[in-house]
């Protein structure tokens, strides 16, 4: 069915992290930033702001947000430039200045590459910016996106330049940055933060359920707003109350308010929907709450006792050798041989099965070292046989004897070994 | 390690015993043109199928797909590189030739990644597909630049394009995690396989001119064998195939028939056993092994331990007893030299020597010597007069070049330090061929 294919088209966007359909809270914060980019844009004042929040609260939603608002008005998408640097793709000043240099098509810009060495680019790109005045130059816009890891190139010389003319009364420029480290103020230099304007504004998810339960109810909703996606507007009429009626059962309610109890972050919500919306077809057209339930157990998998249900009864022998190890000796790394010798001890008094070679113990040894169940202690320094190399089990007592319940065909000896008190 | 592709596909899943997974990551990519989620994580133990299911769903699908192993990534450019040049390489057959790009490209940042994937999905008109990155051994992504994995996890968001990442790995997620949080992906979690449908997919590989079931019940008999140490699908599969002839010898030379479920029993038990400890520990190639299968015919040679080959190694006389000494210098601690080396060694001490289990030298490796004392026991321990002849000095550096001694420390000219590589097992072979009673000295086993 088109309409379908069309429904799904577009919830699928909105759970990638393409459209946001609502920004919940963050009036004061919103209107704030708007201000100052606006009067950036319209009167050539010289700002700079941080955005600051942990990940998933929407700081750059926030933000594209405005800005489209701001590009309604002609007159400031006439004046106003902006340049978008991320602190994950330009790792280095070098790098960051050849972007802004492109993103502004200065001219030693042609064809979209940038010549000359990082000085030469250095100057000229501040000369271009130091040599305009309020009145009669364009305003600038720098969008830093993972601002704290700008911060750690070398002398934070972008940093330092940017704030410097931000401060001084040259080209009109607005610096925006967005990071999640709450701390980064201490991250700059005595010398940067003397030129930042310290303004600052926090972002965080103040969400109360019965706004979750909201934003949950408007990510699946269609064609709000007035803007149709979906041109079916029966259909459209008829999958809204749907939504609608879902977001009350209480087989929902209680699985939302059993995620909102574990993270009451957007990205989460929206990996939950993952699984409900690729169900959708023209026999199962509209979303159940048994689909959500689904997608809930999936996501609630512990994934170490996933991967320890999956090793081998050698391997699990020696996970428990381990462990006893551990308890022994209160936590003090083992190795191979230590290791080795506890299983010989087991399945020679208590076991009944086959003994098995060193050779045959080291290698289940190895895969556990594969599966990164244990790890070697730092010791690359100094070359140590294998056989003797300290290791450490980074697995719980209690995960163990978890597994053990839920282990296919598990010998009975082996799990009376694991729940034996260990004797000194 | 996919080299046994022979699976079967089947009407309802083309994957066996993966309907859940296959249907379920089917249902997320959805239509070619809409959009998926930014990245995706599969994991699971070994040989549980991440791979196979990928790349089936991928055929099927028929979308632009790029496949690579992060193994090969040494640094990140090679990842820039392979991708970059793999898109280019499948999908410019559908331009005209003379337009395709025939010159490879360069790029050593992630900068340069975003935009020159971008021009690329352009440029070769891929705009309307999701384009999937499949990232296999995931888990070395860890160890290139911070920025790659969390800059990988974010591709969708930052190149704007209709573009996917999968990553398939064997390590959980909570080990990716670090520094200030990353995207966290659609996981995905790879069920091992249990007893029953290990058989099922094993049976799949019957070779030609036998039923299933026989071939079913000999599996049996492997997966009973080798399932207490590995459930490894990948291992149990060669470990089958190869032992497979052995099995029906008895068959093929006419002493007995398809029934006779305990005489072929009998025939195969040892040779099972044998190939624990020598074809499963590669220690042995298979075609070795199925020479040696062919040799010994009826008579089962039993199970020698482990190195055979090194056994083979004849070393003159004075390297011997060198190498004896080297190892009660490693395993003796120098205050017990004293009592086992010294011709007098005064009155011994009635006390008992409290020995605790955990920290007997066996048990934490061989520990650094200088060669004044390597010498002084070698004089102690040997027959006859020896004079310290530079012949004496160059037996030690043989055996450090032998790998049987190892030298510590960067001193070589004032004080060279070493330690004794050999183990237990070996050094009581090479003790009994002197004729040398070598736990006797060893302070362990007092």
């Amino acid at each position: 069915m088109e309409t379908l294919d069309a429904v799904q088209a577009v919830l699928r966007e909105r759970m990638s992290g393409l459209i946001c359909p609502e920004l919940l809270g963050f009036e004061n914060e919103t209107k704030t930033l708007h201000d100052v980019i606006e009067r950036t844009a319209a009167f050539g004042e010289s700002n700079s702001i941080l955005l600051i929040g942990p990940r998933g609260t929407g700081k750059s939603t926030l933000l594209k947000k405005i800005l489209d608002d701001l590009n309604k008005d002609k007159r400031i998408t006439r004046n106003l430039q902006t340049v978008y640097l991320n602190g994950l793709l330009q790792t280095d000043d070098k790098i960051a200045l050849k972007e802004i240099t492109q993103q502004l098509e200065l001219e030693n810009t042609v064809d979209g590459r940038v010549f000359g060495s990082f000085a030469e680019n250095l100057r000229f790109l501040l000369d271009s910016l130091k040599s305009g005045d309020q009145l009669s130059s364009k305003p600038v816009l720098f969008v830093l996106e993972e601002f704290d890891l700008f911060a750690h190139h070398k002398n934070q010389t972008l940093l330092y330049n940017l704030f410097d003319i931000a401060q001084s009364a040259q080209t009109p420029l607005c610096v925006v940055g967005l990071t999640c480290r709450l701390d980064v103020i201490e991250l700059l230099e005595k010398r940067v933060k003397s030129r930042f304007s310290h303004r600052q504004i926090y972002l965080f998810n103040k969400q109360s359920f019965k706004e979750f339960v909201y934003v949950f109810q408007t990510y699946l909703q269609l064609n709000q707003d007035k803007t149709i996606e979906v041109k079916d507007s029966k259909f459209v009429k008829k999958w809204n109350t749907e939504v609608e009626k879902l977001a009350k059962e209480s087989a929902m309610l209680d699985i939302l308010r059993r995620q909102f109890n574990t993270n009451k972050d957007i990205r989460a919500l929206l990996n939950l929907m993952v699984i409900p919306v690729g169900r959708l077809s023209h026999t199962h057209q509209y979303l159940l709450s048994s689909d959500f339930i689904d997608s809930f157990r999936h996501h609630s998998i512990d994934s170490k006792a996933a991967i320890l249900h999956g090793i081998s009864v050698l391997e699990l022998c020696l996970v428990i050798a381990m462990s006893h190890l551990n308890e022994i000796y209160d936590g003090e790394p083992f190795n191979f041989e230590m290791v080795y010798n506890e299983y010989r001890k087991f399945s020679e008094r208590r076991s009944s099965m086959q003994k098995f070679d060193r050779a045959v113990v080291m290698k289940a040894f190895e895969h556990l070292q594969q599966l990164e169940l244990i790890m070697p202690l730092d010791n690359s320094s100094v070359r140590i046989q294998k056989e003797y190399r300290l290791m450490a089990l980074l697995l719980d007592k209690s995960q163990i004897l978890e597994t053990l319940q839920k282990y296919p065909n598990c010998p009975t000896e082996i799990k009376q070994w694991a729940q034996s008190a260990v004797l000194t | 390690m996919s080299s046994h592709n022979v699976l079967v596909s089947d009407k309802q899943c083309p994957v066996h015993c993966r309907d859940d997974q296959y249907y379920l990551l089917k249902s997320l990519f959805g239509q070619n043109e809409q959009h998926t989620v930014g990245s995706v994580f599969l994991y699971g133990t070994t040989g549980t199928g991440k791979s196979l299911v990928v790349n089936k769903l991928m055929h099927t699908l028929q979308v632009p797909h790029v496949k690579l192993d992060c193994t090969e990534f040494y640094s990140s450019r090679v990842l820039y590189e392979q991708v970059l040049n793999n898109i280019s390489m499948q999908n410019s057959d559908q331009d005209s030739s003379n337009e395709a790009q025939s010159t490879p490209m360069r790029c050593d940042n992630m900068n340069d990644f975003v935009k020159l994937l971008k021009s690329t999905i352009d440029h070769l008109d891929l705009t309307n597909e999701t384009l999937y990155i499949i990232l296999d051994k995931a888990e070395r992504l860890r160890d290139l630049d911070s920025n790659v994995l969390p800059a990988t996890l974010r591709l969708k968001e930052l190149t704007k394009c209709n573009v996917c990442v999968v990553l398939i790995s064997e390590i959980v997620w909570e080990k990716f995690q670090g520094g200030t949080g990353l995207l966290d992906p659609f996981i995905i979690h790879f069920p091992d396989y249990n007893k029953d449908q290990l058989l099922e997919i094993m049976t799949l590989d019957t070779p030609e001119g036998y039923t299933r079931e026989f071939y079913s019940a000999y599996c049996n008999l492997v997966i009973n064998i080798f399932m207490v140490v590995c459930r490894n699908l990948n291992e149990l599969r060669h470990m089958a195939l190869l032992n497979f002839p052995k099995y029906v010898q008895p068959i093929e030379s006419g002493e007995c028939t398809h029934k006779d479920s305990r005489k072929l029993w009998r025939n195969i038990e040892p040779h099972l056993k044998k190939a624990l400890q020598t074809v499963y520990l590669r220690e042995v190639s298979s075609t070795q092994w199925e020479v040696m299968q062919m040799d010994t015919g009826g008579a089962v040679v039993p199970a020698t331990p482990s190195h055979t080959a090194r056994q083979s190694l004849e070393l003159p006389f004075y390297s011997k007893y060198l190498l004896i000494a080297a190892y009660l210098a490693s395993y003796n601690p120098a205050k017990s030299d004293k009592r086992f080396f010294a011709k007098h060694s005064g009155k011994q001490s009635k006390r008992k020597i409290v020995k605790h289990e955990r920290t007997s030298n066996q048990l934490l490796g061989p520990k650094p010597f200088p060669l004044d004392r390597l010498m002084a026991i070698f004089y102690s321990i040997v027959e006859g007069k020896v004079s310290a002849t530079s012949n004496i000095f160059s037996q030690v550096t043989s055996l450090v070049s032998l790998q049987l001694l190892g030298q510590i420390g960067k001193d070589v000219l004032e004080a060279p330090k070493y330690k004794c590589l050999v183990s237990l097992d070996f050094i009581k072979q090479i003790a009994r061929s002197v004729q040398f009673d070598v736990v006797k000295y060893l302070y362990d086993f007092i």
